[in-house]
């Protein structure tokens, strides 16, 4: 194969927000995401809303798949937009959540540029085909 | 890519922002439109950073290490650049990329860039995405810059190559002295680290390398048993006198990476390597030789693109195999069709030239 042919990858991080120590669900996505062909970056465990910016930003990744089970979306998830906002790399980035999340707080993550929510039994399919269709157009 | 967002993208590079050198690393990867004009208006701002390369087995230790080793050079006051290669699937070609999550020391710290790269399956070209990601890293300003792969088969010998220093990580008890030999690591590493040094059986991998890199360095060591009437001849490598000071004796150090023990010991090799270089003139050999790589790297890669254009031009390559496989002609004659015409323009060339 030629060095030179252009190869595109859609890169995912897959972030664990919080105190919340439930990483099964990060884990199968992130694993699904891998045999779907994507480039997953995997935070750990109990990250920072900073450490989650630092790795998007430096991971230049398309998509930024949080997971949260603990409830503190409300916290977390505005503080993840203001740092990516802080580097320029909010546009460009499609954010979905995972986890449980309550209807009246979808709508209020939607407005803060939250592209989707992907709540318990979403088949793995919907979210991948979901990435596939909605990863920002890199130039 | 037009060439405005290009300029600007360079710029913005220079001036510091992280955004646009993650940015350029991505268009590295991708191989994107105009990646080579990228590359090769960095190319003038590079030169000052220090490359030190870490490989090793799986479970090593290298992330790990790399964080420390990124934490203590933070401490110092200088910035850091990292490069983690992780193998991709060879079927679906996704990876998961965990090297991040040792990075635990340089937490939110942005003077740290991190970077996880893939092998996308691409043979030879990781290496020269590689070494173009470190371009940028330099360009940008980076003081250090850390490559961290798994030591095993030629790309990542490639890899480890764009580095000034190569760092062997081994754990204890990683088999016996052929299982070093087979995978080729003795040749690459500068300097090498037995890390988990307080697991069993450390005591005796420091021997055993340090017994083999003597070999590797002096291979009739031990032949001379003072027979009379017999003499080794000098080894051609150490005849010259002048040469042998200049020679580089890979130390081994014992480290707990994850205690940071052995840390200090390894930092003072590290710089004493760099020295190494800078006094025998090893760093600007050693930038010659990388230049001389990537230019025949990169001659090697647009020839074969242009071949394979040439292939789909004579039917593509079924159809020639075809033919061959049904005896109607032979891949001499074959390679010979495609290639003549390309000969004969370099010939013209060369008689215009004359």
């Amino acid at each position: 194969m030629s060095t030179d042919t252009a190869q595109r990858s859609i890169r995912c991080l897959v972030a664990k927000v919080g105190l919340d120590g439930h990483d099964r669900g990060a884990h199968v996505i992130a694993r699904a995401f891998r045999d779907a062909g994507f480039e997953v970056i995997y935070s750990g465990l109990h990250r920072a809303p900073e450490e989650i910016v630092q790795a998007a930003v430096q991971e230049d990744v398309d998509v930024l798949g949080i997971s949260i089970l603990s409830g503190a979306h409300n916290t977390l998830v505005p503080k993840v937009i203001e740092g990516l906002k802080e580097y320029d790399a909010f546009e460009d980035t499609l954010i979905i959540v995972g986890g449980i999340v309550p209807e009246d707080d979808r709508q209020k993550l939607k407005s803060l540029g939250v592209a989707e929510i992907f709540g318990p039994g979403t088949p793995m399919e919907e979210t991948i085909e979901f990435v596939r269709e909605n990863a920002p157009e890199r130039p | 890519m037009s060439e405005v967002d290009h300029d600007e993208l360079v710029s913005a590079l220079l001036a510091g922002k992280h955004r646009a050198l993650a940015r350029a690393i991505t268009k590295i990867e991708n191989r994107s439109p105009g990646y080579r004009e990228l590359v090769s208006n960095l190319h003038r701002h590079t030169g000052t950073a220090s490359v030190v390369g870490i490989t090793g087995s799986p479970g090593a230790g290298k992330s790990t290490l790399v964080d420390k080793l990124a934490k203590h050079y933070r401490d110092r006051g200088e910035t850091v650049g990292v490069i983690a290669v992780d193998p991709s699937s060879p079927y679906t070609g996704g990876a998961v990329l965990g090297d991040r999550i040792r990075m635990a020391s340089n937490v939110g710290d942005m003077d740290v860039f991190f970077r996880s790269m893939s092998a996308r399956g691409q043979l030879g070209g990781l290496s020269t995405a590689t070494a173009d990601a470190v371009k940028a890293l330099d360009a940008f300003g980076k003081d250090r810059i850390l490559i961290e792969t798994v030591g095993a088969g030629q790309s990542e010998v490639d890899i480890v190559k764009t580095a000034d220093t190569v760092v062997v990580l081994v754990q204890p008890g990683s088999g016996d002295d052929v299982q070093m030999l087979k995978a080729g690591i003795l040749e690459i590493g500068d300097i090498f680290v037995v890390n988990k040094a307080d697991m069993s059986g450390a005591a005796k991998t420091v021997a055993d390398l340090e017994e083999m890199i003597h070999m590797r360095d002096n291979p009739t060591h031990g032949l001379q048993t003072g027979h009379h009437g017999f003499e080794i001849p000098d080894h051609p490598d150490t005849a010259d006198p002048a040469e042998e000071n200049d020679r580089w004796e890979p130390p081994v150090v014992e480290t707990i990476a994850t205690a940071g023990d052995g840390l200090d010991e390894l930092l003072d090799v590290l710089s004493a390597h760099r020295e190494h270089l800078e006094t025998t003139g090893g760093l600007d050999r050693n930038a010659r030789i990388r230049a001389a790589e990537e230019i025949r790297q990169h001659l090697r890669s647009d020839a074969a693109t242009l071949l394979e254009e040439e292939i789909d031009r004579h039917g593509g390559i079924d159809a020639l195999a075809e033919r061959v496989a049904d005896r109607e002609t032979d891949p001499y004659t074959i390679a010979d069709e495609i290639l003549d015409p390309i000969r004969e323009a370099i010939g013209t060339r060369s008689d215009r030239q004359e």
